[in-house]
């Protein structure tokens, strides 16, 4: 009988430890080694020794905290590859989450651990599907872990934009999106729409549209917004950080329709309180159909849940015959899709 | 497609502030939508058509019958909204391949299904839907749709969509029913304009444009008289063999709140009045008016502390004669004689006002304190009752307006266009705290009367001089001073100043006066005081 995972994967301060293999995963402080399943800013933080991710993390690490901040040392890891570390087998498979986001196997004698990170079962053209994987101990996320969010397809979700810019040819559409994943994932999908014509971008989403297209992303024309004048912004696409569609920098758009793509605008109440006019339910998690589906085909008898509505997902799971465990991590969830809208919404985080 | 359709055109007018949008939205849906769903969707929104068939407790049980309990209860607790709860949670039982039911086959269907199959039937269409479809379906059998799209609205909308003035179609509105196809009919060039006979039908008011004091030189004082301008609502009483009908100033039936009123309509005739709370013959603060709007129903104690009359001064239909062609002066000699004859209850004349030239009545004018009255109303004697704002024939001159320095306390977030300012202000004047010492206590609340440009400035100078934030509440440093102008005050016991200002507005920024030298609350109660204890009202 193989030694359970409790015993070698423990929670600690700093965040998840492999104690056979001396690395943390997506820790919230420095730490000497860490494998980070993707580049948000709440799994992705500076000052550590070695990091160990995808090369697409690995340069979105390094392209928002800076070279000298991603790590002492990076060491990239594609999708498929295998690694030991100490005696623990590792390897990196897609979660479908933004691009170069990635699930972590972690193999010990005998047991199999696959730490999701956050993910997606939604099709995504920007970034690659996630690939189920059978193991003993599914670590997983529950942002949307209750059974009320059921994400709609993105595809009419897209159209619901375009018949709004039918409707109102003259004023602008402005998006509030998470600048690392949506922003692009929205583009592309756009595109795919039919929307060829230029996309205007608020300053804190364009360098990361220019890496997705550096690494093989193609997003067609992109325009500044802060330089346009509002005469041209009239029935034009806007895409900026949810923190700024309602604020002062929105102020120089034409009548804006203020949108926001979030799989929180699923529900009226949490759009209402943020004034927003036409909400768009997309998002780059799971909802409460995959998450279940999810478990169910990776197989796993235990399921630990890091983040989210723990509570739901945990009784859910129990109705099922799986046993579930809340592991309570702390710092996750801050940025993209986070719970508080202020927080969320801080480009810079 | 169509409960689908109208799904979307319900979630988008939940969310679109700006009434402009909203008339787009709708014109949108009369020009996509088929009849007769397009016409059911009009008065599900108007709220003409109300299904009551669906009690919200059916709906409890039938997802409590497909959820587990605690998911339920945890889902219900994040959502705060039960119908938006089974809308989201409802799980679907089999992809259904039925399409999606009609707006037509759901009114139809549930005036004819029995009772016990009821459940069956609109689970039925809820494993059709999608969570939005769910939603608009759930709100629309239980009745409780309320997004906010009033009837005059959606006249607007219609006016817009098809070219016809939109007096046109108030005319006719109230003489037809849902689904409207004689009313699309016309609409669209179709048909004949639907004729409302004997139906009880609002006719569109005669209204007035405000009169600068600059511009009363123009005027010969022999061609006009003038009214007092009564601080109530303005009505149109309609009574007849087809019914009896109250109508707001925008023709929304306001009957249901008083039925005093309606019960003393017992003559055939259409008048134009001012609805007020009576006591005495003397008219109460729009305050106690307040308490009787809004309601579909009233109570006894309602009826007997806020008792309502009609001041008329126009009549538009006598039995079947249209009056409206006549000469004010004609009109007015037929409704002084009608009153004289019928003697209605609670109602009286609105007295005309003897005076020989401007210069007397200007002081006549501001002569006049009662909180009852707003100024005066000026209208020609040979005018016809014309339909909507005809410039030159009647003219509102108000009283001047009273003002206070205030302190500016609060700021709070617009909402559409202004949604990026902080462009409501609470204010507050000084008083002593008791201890010897001053404080500040709020006595109003105002969001109009700046410029742009003041807004602009109020707004940087908020940000920059914030002490704490509440949501989308800033409280500000209390060094501002605003001259705030409003046209009455009035007691209140629901105000913790004791104080309710009448349309309060901001009529200048005074920075160039100390918060310390701001007015003080009993400034403003002397205000109170004089106008309610004048009994001026002439």
């Amino acid at each position: 009988m193989p030694p359970h995972p409790e015993t070698w994967l423990r929670v600690t301060p700093e965040g998840l430890f492999c104690i056979p293999g001396g690395f943390h995963i997506d820790p919230i402080r420095p730490v000497a080694r860490a494998v980070i399943t993707h580049g948000h800013a709440d799994h992705a933080r500076p000052g550590h020794g070695a990091v160990l991710a995808t090369p697409e993390t690995l340069a979105i690490m390094r392209a928002r905290l800076g070279a000298d901040r991603a790590g002492g040392s990076q060491q990239p890891l594609g999708y498929g590859e295998t690694l030991s570390m100490g005696d623990v087998r590792l390897r990196l498979r897609p979660a479908g989450h933004v691009l170069g986001s990635a699930q972590i196997c972690l193999e010990w004698q005998a047991a199999r651990v696959v730490v999701s990170g956050d993910y997606k079962r939604q099709r995504d053209p920007t970034c690659a599907a996630f690939e189920p994987e059978s193991c003993d101990v599914f670590v997983t996320e529950a942002t949307f872990g209750l059974p009320v969010f059921r994400h709609p397809p993105p595809e009419g979700e897209v159209a619901k934009l375009l018949h709004s810019l039918a409707l109102f040819p003259e004023r602008t559409h402005v998006v509030g999106c998470y600048a690392l994943g949506k922003c692009q994932r929205l583009i592309r999908l756009l595109r795919e729409a039919g929307w060829d014509g230029p996309i205007h971008l608020h300053g804190a989403l364009a360098p990361l549209c220019r890496l997705y297209e550096d690494l093989g992303v193609p997003l067609g024309p992109l325009r500044p917004a802060t330089v346009a004048a509002r005469a041209d912004l009239r029935g034009a696409i806007v895409l900026a950080p949810p923190s700024a569609v309602q604020d002062r920098w929105a102020r120089r758009l034409a009548d804006p329709v203020v949108a926001v793509a979030s799989g929180w605008m699923r529900v009226r109440q949490r759009a209402k309180s943020r004034g927003v006019e036409l909400p768009l339910v997309i998002s780059d998690h799971a909802d409460w159909d995959a998450l279940l589906a999810t478990i169910e085909e990776v197989g796993a008898p235990e399921v630990w849940v890091t983040h989210g509505r723990d509570d739901a997902l945990v009784h859910a799971l129990g109705l099922r015959g799986i046993r579930g465990r809340a592991l309570h991590l702390v710092g996750l969830g801050e940025e993209d899709e986070g719970p508080e809208p202020e927080a969320a919404g801080d480009p810079a985080a | 497609m169509s409960v689908p359709a109208f799904a979307a055109l319900l979630e988008r007018l939940v969310f679109t502030p700006g009434r402009n949008a909203k008339v787009a939205l709708l014109r949108d849906w009369f020009a996509t939508q088929p009849d007769p769903d397009r016409g059911i969707g009009l008065a599900a929104l108007t709220e003409e058509l109300v299904f009551t068939t669906a009690k919200p407790a059916l709906v409890r049980e039938m997802v409590a019958a497909r959820t587990d309990p605690v998911l339920l209860a945890l889902s219900y607790d994040y959502v705060g909204d039960f119908a938006e709860t089974v809308a989201l949670i409802w799980p679907q039982r089999e992809r259904s391949n039925a399409p999606p039911p009609a707006l037509s086959e759901v009114a139809e269907s549930l005036e004819l299904t029995p009772k016990a199959e009821l459940p069956a039937l609109i689970a039925g269409w809820l494993d059709t839907l999608d969570a939005g479809g769910r939603l608009a379906l759930i709100k629309l059998v239980t009745g409780g749709l309320r997004v906010g799209a009033s009837a005059r609205l959606a006249r607007t909308a219609l006016a817009e969509w098809s070219g016809q003035p939109v007096e046109a179609i108030e005319e006719v509105w109230h003489g037809v029913a849902p689904p409207y196809l004689p009313l699309f009919a016309w609409l669209e060039g179709r048909g004949p304009k639907p004729d409302p006979r004997d139906a009880p039908v609002f006719r569109p008011l005669m209204l007035a444009h405000p009169l600068e004091d600059a511009d009363v030189a123009a005027l010969h004082p022999a061609e006009w008289r003038a009214e007092w301008k009564w601080d109530g609502i303005r009505v149109q009483l309609t009574a007849g063999p087809g019914g009896r009908r109250i109508w707001s100033r925008g023709g929304e039936d306001i009957s249901g709140a008083f039925p005093e009123i309606v019960q003393a309509m017992d003559f055939h005739a259409v008048l134009d009045g001012e609805l007020l709370v009576m006591r005495d013959g003397q008219v109460a603060p729009f305050a106690d008016l307040q308490q009787r709007l809004n309601r579909k129903q009233v109570g006894a104690k309602l009826l007997r502390d806020f008792p309502a009359g009609v001041r008329l001064y126009d009549i538009l239909f006598e039995g079947q004669e249209d009056l409206r062609p006549l000469p004010l002066d004609e009109r007015r000699r037929r409704l002084e004689a009608w009153v004289a004859r019928l003697r209605p209850a609670r109602m009286d004349l609105s007295p005309q006002i003897a005076f020989a030239s401007f210069a007397q009545l200007g002081e006549i004018r501001a002569g006049a304190r009662a909180a009852s009255i707003e100024g005066l109303m000026l209208k020609r004697g040979d005018s016809p009752y014309l339909a909507g704002r005809v410039k030159g024939l009647w003219w509102k001159w108000k009283r001047d307006p009273l003002s206070i320095d205030a302190v500016l306390m609060y700021a709070q977030r617009g909402h559409g266009k202004r949604s990026s300012f902080y462009s409501d202000y609470t204010f507050g004047l000084w008083r002593p705290d008791g201890q010897g010492g001053e404080e500040l206590v709020p006595v109003g609340k105002a969001y109009s009367g700046y410029t742009d440009e003041e807004l602009a400035w109020l707004d940087r100078w908020i940000r920059n001089h914030t002490l704490g934030r509440f949501g989308p509440v800033r409280e500000v440093e209390k060094t501002l001073v605003l001259e705030v102008i409003f046209d009455a005050a009035q007691r209140s016991s629901r105000h913790k100043s004791g104080v309710a200002l009448r349309f309060p507005r901001i009529a200048r920024i005074r920075t160039d006066k100390p918060a310390t030298e701001a007015d003080r609350l009993e400034t403003l109660m002397a205000l109170v005081e004089r106008r309610t204890t004048d009994a001026a009202a002439g």
